[in-house]
C-alpha cells in the first residue's frame, strides 16, 4: 500500500497523464502541418527592406565601430 | 535581418507548433489561425528587429502571445464557440472514449487562469525551457515555474480528483464566462 503523496508534488502519475493529455492535443494540431494559406503567404510577401531600404543599413549594427 | 529565403523556411517550420500553441490558448481553431495569420504579418514586417542567431520560434511565439492577450480581451464573450470550432480543426476525430476524455482535457485547460495557463503549454507542450518560456511572457524564471506547477495542481484538481461529476461541458462553459466576465 503506498500512499500518494499530496504536499511535496503532485501524484506522478497524474503529473504524467497531464502532461501526456497535454502534448496528444498540442501535437495533434502540429501533426496537421502547414496549411497552404500560410505557405502561400510565407512566400509572397515581402521583408520591411523592400518597403523602406534604408540606406547605409542598420545604424545599430554598423556605427557602432570604436 | 533581412528576409532570407532560409529565415522564410524556418518560419514556415515554425507553422504547425504556432497552430497548436493559438488554438491551445484560444480554443478555437478559426480564430486560433487568424492569430498566426496576424503574427506571420507582424514578423515579417518587423523581421529587421529579429536578432540573426536567436531563437526564432521564441520571438514568434512572443508575438503570437501578446496578440492573443490583446486580442482576448476585446473578444472574451465569444467563448460558447469555442467547442463546436475546436472539434473542426481535428483532421481526425478520436475514438469515442479518447475523444471524451480529450474534450474534458481542454475544458479543464480553458479554466485555468491565463498567466498558467500558457505557462504550461509553453513548457509542457511546446518543448520551451523556463527561461525561454520567461522571456516569451516578459516575467520572471521563478514565475513561470510557480504558474506551471499551479496549473498542473489546478488541473489534477479538476480532472481527477473529487467534484468530477460536477464537471459536466455546460457548467464549465458557463463556469469559464462567469469567471471572467467579472
Amino acid at each position: 500500500m503506498k500512499e500518494v503523496k499530496k504536499q511535496g508534488g503532485l501524484n506522478a502519475e497524474i503529473q504524467s497523464r497531464i502532461g501526456h493529455q497535454l502534448r496528444a492535443m498540442y501535437d495533434d494540431v502540429v501533426r496537421q502541418g502547414v496549411p497552404d494559406r500560410f505557405a502561400e503567404l510565407i512566400k509572397k510577401l515581402d521583408g520591411p527592406e523592400t518597403a523602406a531600404a534604408p540606406a547605409g543599413g542598420d545604424p545599430d549594427k554598423n556605427n557602432g565601430g570604436s | 535581418m533581412p528576409l532570407t529565403d532560409s529565415l522564410r523556411d524556418d518560419i514556415l517550420a515554425s507553422v504547425p507548433s504556432l497552430r497548436a500553441f493559438a488554438i491551445s490558448l484560444s480554443g478555437n481553431g478559426d480564430r486560433a489561425d487568424d492569430l498566426v495569420q496576424e503574427t506571420l504579418l507582424r514578423a515579417i514586417a518587423n523581421i529587421d528587429s529579429f536578432q540573426v542567431g536567436s531563437n526564432l520560434p521564441a520571438w514568434l511565439f512572443t508575438i503570437l502571445r501578446n496578440l492573443f492577450r490583446s486580442d482576448y480581451r476585446k473578444r472574451r464573450r465569444e467563448v460558447e464557440d469555442a467547442e463546436g470550432n475546436y472539434a473542426k480543426t481535428l483532421k481526425t476525430q478520436p475514438a469515442q472514449n479518447a475523444h471524451l476524455e480529450f474534450e474534458e482535457f481542454r475544458v479543464a485547460l480553458e479554466k485555468l487562469p491565463q498567466d498558467q495557463r500558457e505557462a504550461l503549454i509553453l513548457v509542457g507542450a511546446s518543448g520551451f525551457s523556463y527561461e525561454d518560456a520567461a522571456a516569451i511572457c516578459g516575467c520572471a524564471v521563478g514565475t513561470i515555474k510557480s504558474r506551471v506547477n499551479r496549473a498542473r495542481s489546478k488541473l489534477s484538481a479538476l480532472l481527477y480528483v473529487d467534484g468530477a461529476e460536477d464537471f459536466g461541458p455546460d457548467n464549465t462553459v458557463r463556469a469559464v464566462i462567469g469567471g471572467n466576465g467579472g
